[in-house]
C-alpha cells in the first residue's frame, strides 16, 4: 500500500473536520477508546505544552522548545508503537514521551535543568532527548538493526525535524537503512523552519519523503496535522518493518504555533500571514475536536472534564517535580562511570569538602 | 566613544570586516534574516544582502568544509556554529583540512577563515550548549584560538582575526555577550593574536585565566587585594598561540601560580600552562602550580551548573592555599 509518493500529501481529515472516503474507512475501523485517545492525549500534550511555557515564564524551568501545533504529528505516530519498540527523540518531542511512558514529572525535571529528567522508567524504551541535531537517527537504525538480527519482530522510531535532514548524520542513517533493510522508521515533523530557516532554504528538494528515493525505500509525506491520517500512515510503516520489509521515511507536514524555543522571537523571520492561517484554520485539535462532535463522541462537557483533569494531572506532576530532591554537588560524579576511578574520587572529596565549608 | 556589550562589538567587528573587503562573507545556521541567535549579525542581512551574509543549512561540516573551499577561491568567511556543543561535526573539517592546509600545499593554499563559536556555561542554557572544549583545538597545530572576555577586546580580537592569514576559531563566552558594557573605538582596530593582557598588576600571585572565567580571577583577586595580597592577573586572550613571554615573566617575578579555567581538568590548558611553567621558571617557584577548573565530569545539565563550575569561592581557596604553601 505505501507508495513512492512525491508531492501529494496523505489527508483523510480535512480541517473542517470532515472524513474523506478513505478517511471513512480508517474511522470505522478503530474502536471508541482509540477515537477518544486521540482527543485526550492531544488535549493533554497542549495543556502541558502552554503551562511549560508558563512557567518558563516564571522562572520555574528554563528555556522551553515548544510544540503547540504539531500535537497530531506527535500522537499519532506515538500511539501506533508498542511498548516493545524503541523511541530516539529530539527535543520537541514531549507528547511522544508522554505516550511512551515517560513520567510528565520526568519530563518537567528535564527542562529544569536536572539530569534525572532523562532517565525513563524500566521498561520504557525512549532515548533521552537528542539535542544535537540528526544525532539521534543513527542510534534509531543500530536499535532496529538489533532487533532484526535477534529476529524479534520491534521496530525502533528516530523523531527529528525538517533541518535535521541537512546534517550528515541523517543521510549516513538512511544508507545504513537501506543497507542493511532494518526495522526502523524515520519521522520527519516538517515543521516549516529550522530555527529561522525555511524548508526552502534547507533544502533543494520540495519534500522530505521524497529524499528516501536515493536510498530505495518508501518516503510517505502526510498532513501532520491530521491525526487519523499520521495515525494510518505510522500504522502501515510499522507494519512493513515488523514484516521484515525494511525502514520508511514518514515527512509529516505541521508547524509550530510558537517560538522555536523560548528564547527565540519568531516575528522576525515569519510572515504574520502564515502563522495565522495555521494557528485558524489548520489546528489538529480544533480539526480532530470538530470531528468527534460531528460523531456524537464527545460534549462540550465532556470536553471540559478533560480539560480539568489535564488540568490537575499537570498541577500534580509540577508538585512532584518541584519536589523532587535537589541533587548535591556531588552527584556532578554519580554516573560518570561504572567505577568512579581513583581520580575521580579526590575531586568528588574536594566538592564535599567545599559543600561543607559554605 | 560608545559604551556597548560584547555582542554589539562583535557585530560591529563583522559589519566593519564586511564594509572593509569585499571577499568577506558570513555564513552560519540563522546568521543572516534571524541576525543570529545570538544576535551578533544583527541587521548584516539586510545592509549587506543574502550572497554577503548567508544562513546556511543545517550542517556544520558542511558550513566550515565549503568554508575552505571559499578560501582557496577568492573569498575570506567568517563562520559561525551554533554553540561549541554542535562543532563536532566540524571536527574533521576544521581538523583534518583547515589546519594542515597550508602544510599539505607548502604554503600555496592557506585556510584564511575565522570560525566563530559560543561557548561556555552560565546562562541556564538547555542540554550541551556549554561546551568548553578548547584544548581540543589548541591541541592541533595549525589552528588559532583565540577567546576575548570584555567587549573592546572582542572586537580588537575578532578584526585581527579576519586579517590573519591562517584558520582562527574565535570563541565567545555567552555569559559575557551581555554582562559588561565598555566604550569601545569605533573605527578598525586589531589586538594582535598571540598576545596576553595584563589585567591586574600584582607582585604576590599570578593569576592565569580566559574567556568567561577573567571576572570571576578578577573578583577573587580583588578581594585578596583587599587583605595585601596582589594578584598579577593574566588574560591570555590567545590561547594559540600562547604568549609564552608574558607567562613565563609573571611566573617569574611571582613565584606562585594559580590557573583557572572552566573546561575539565584533565588535559584542560591549565595543563599545558603549568609544563611551560615548569620548564621555564622551576627555580622560581614557591609553591606548586595550582589549578581550579571544571571537574572531570560531563558539563552538567543547568541545575548543578554552579557547582561544575569555578567560582569565587574555589579561586580564593586556592590562591590562600598557594600563597600559604
Ligand atoms: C548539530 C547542531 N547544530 C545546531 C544546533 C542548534 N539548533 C537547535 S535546534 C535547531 C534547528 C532545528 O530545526 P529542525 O531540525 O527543523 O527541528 P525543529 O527545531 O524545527 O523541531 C538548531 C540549528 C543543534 N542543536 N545541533
Amino acid at each position: 500500500m505505501i507508495e513512492q509518493l512525491r508531492r501529494d500529501c496523505i489527508r483523510h481529515l480535512s480541517p473542517d473536520g470532515t472524513l474523506t472516503e478513505t478517511g471513512k474507512e480508517i474511522w470505522n475501523r478503530l474502536d471508541r477508546d482509540r477515537k477518544k485517545n486521540f482527543f485526550q492525549w492531544m488535549t493533554l500534550v497542549r495543556h502541558f505544552d502552554r503551562r511549560m511555557i508558563l512557567l518558563q515564564r516564571q522562572g520555574r524551568i528554563g528555556t522551553y522548545a515548544p510544540l503547540e501545533g504539531q500535537e497530531a504529528a506527535q500522537v499519532g505516530s506515538a500511539l501506533a508503537l508498542q511498548r516493545k519498540d524503541w523511541i530516539f527523540p529530539s527535543y520537541r518531542e514531549h507528547g511522544v514521551a508522554m505516550i511512551a511512558g515517560m513520567p510528565l514529572s520526568q519530563i518537567l525535571l528535564y527542562w529544569m535543568g536536572r539530569v534525572e529528567g532523562c532517565k525513563a522508567p524500566e521498561g520504557v524504551r525512549i532515548f533521552p532527548p537528542s539535542v544535537p541535531i540528526a544525532t539521534q537517527i543513527p542510534h534509531a537504525v543500530g536499535a532496529a538493526w538489533g532487533f532484526k538480527l535477534k529476529k524479534e519482530d520491534g521496530v525502533a522510531v528516530a523523531y527529528f525535524g525538517d533541518g535535521a535532514t541537512s546534517e550528515g548524520d541523517f543521510h549516513e542513517a538512511c544508507n545504513f537503512a537501506g543497507v542493511f533493510q532494518v526495522p526502523v522508521i524515520l519521522f520527519c515533523q516538517n515543521n516549516g523552519y529550522a530555527i529561522s530557516v525555511p524548508f526552502s532554504r534547507q533544502s533543494a528538494s520540495k519534500t522530505v519523503a521524497e529524499k528516501a528515493k536515493s536510498y530505495d525505500f518508501p518516503g510517505i509525506r502526510v498532513d501532520g496535522n491530521d491525526v487519523l491520517a499520521v495515525y494510518d500512515v505510522m500504522l502501515q510503516a510499522i507494519e512493513r518493518a515488523r514484516a521484515r520489509k525494511g525502514p520508511t521515511l514518514i515527512e509529516a507536514v505541521t508547524y509550530r504555533k510558537g517560538p522555536h524555543t523560548t528564547a527565540d522571537d519568531a516575528t522576525r523571520y515569519r510572515p504574520q500571514a502564515e502563522v495565522n492561517e495555521w494557528v485558524h484554520q489548520k489546528d489538529p485539535l480544533l480539526r480532530y475536536t470538530r470531528l468527534l462532535k460531528n460523531e456524537g463522541l464527545l460534549t462540550g462537557k465532556e470536553e471540559k472534564e478533560w480539560e480539568q483533569t489535564c488540568k490537575e494531572k499537570l498541577d500534580l506532576a509540577i508538585i512532584e517535580a518541584e519536589k523532587f530532591p535537589p541533587a548535591p554537588p556531588e552527584h556532578l560524579f554519580a554516573h560518570v562511570y561504572g567505577n568512579l576511578p581513583s581520580n575521580e574520587r579526590k575531586q568528588r572529596q574536594e566538592l564535599v569538602q567545599k559543600r561543607d565549608r559554605v | 566613544m560608545k559604551e556597548i556589550t560584547m555582542v554589539q562589538a562583535i557585530c560591529d567587528g563583522l559589519r566593519l570586516a564586511l564594509e572593509s573587503d569585499s571577499r568577506v562573507l558570513i555564513l552560519g545556521e540563522d546568521v543572516g534574516k534571524n541576525g543570529g541567535v545570538f544576535r551578533a549579525t544583527d541587521g548584516l542581512w539586510e545592509k549587506f544582502g543574502d550572497e554577503r551574509v548567508i544562513d546556511t543549512p543545517l550542517a556544520e561540516s558542511g558550513i566550515v568544509g565549503t568554508s575552505i573551499g571559499l578560501t582557496v577561491n577568492g573569498f575570506r568567511p567568517i563562520a559561525e556554529v551554533q554553540f561549541m556543543g554542535f562543532i563536532y561535526p566540524a571536527v574533521e573539517q576544521i581538523v583534518s583540512h583547515a589546519a594542515r592546509l597550508r602544510t599539505r600545499t607548502q604554503g600555496a593554499y592557506p585556510a584564511s577563515l575565522v570560525v566563530r563559536i559560543p561557548y561556555g556555561g552560565g546562562i541556564r542554557a538547555p542540554e550541551l550548549h556549554c561546551d568548553s572544549t578548547e584544548s581540543l583545538f589548541v591541541h592541533v597545530p595549525g589552528l588559532k584560538v583565540v577567546t576575548p572576555s570584555t567587549p573592546r577586546e572582542a572586537k580588537g580580537l575578532l578584526l585581527a582575526a579576519v586579517q590573519d592569514p591562517d584558520p582562527v576559531l574565535f570563541l565567545e563566552p555567552m555569559q559575557l555577550y551581555r554582562s559588561i558594557k565598555e566604550e569601545v573605538p569605533e573605527g578598525w582596530f586589531e589586538i594582535p593574536i598571540g598576545q596576553a593582557r595584563k589585567v591586574l598588576d600584582g607582585e604576590d600571585i599570578t593569576l592565569i585565566s580566559w574567556g568567561t572565567m577573567v571576572p570571576v580571577a578578577e573578583k577573587a583577586a580583588r578581594e585578596w587585594e583587599k587583605k595585601g595580597v596582589f594578584c598579577d592577573l593574566i588574560d591570555l586572550r590567545s590561547l594559540s598561540p600562547l604568549d609564552e613571554e608574558t607567562i613565563i615573566a609573571s611566573a617569574k617575578k611571582t613565584g606562585r601560580v594559580v590557573i583557572v579555567h572552566e573546561a575539565p581538568r584533565t588535559l584542560g590548558l591549565g595543563a599545558e600552562l603549568t609544563a611551560l611553567i615548569n620548564e621555564h621558571a622551576f627555580l622560581y617557584l614557591e609553591a606548586p602550580v595550582a589549578r581550579v577548573t571544571g571537574y572531570d565530569v560531563p558539563v552538567p545539565m543547568f541545575a548543578l551548573e554552579d557547582d561544575f563550575r569555578p567560582d569565587v569561592q574555589r579561586v580564593s581557596e586556592s590562591i590562600r592555599q598557594v600563597v600559604s604553601f
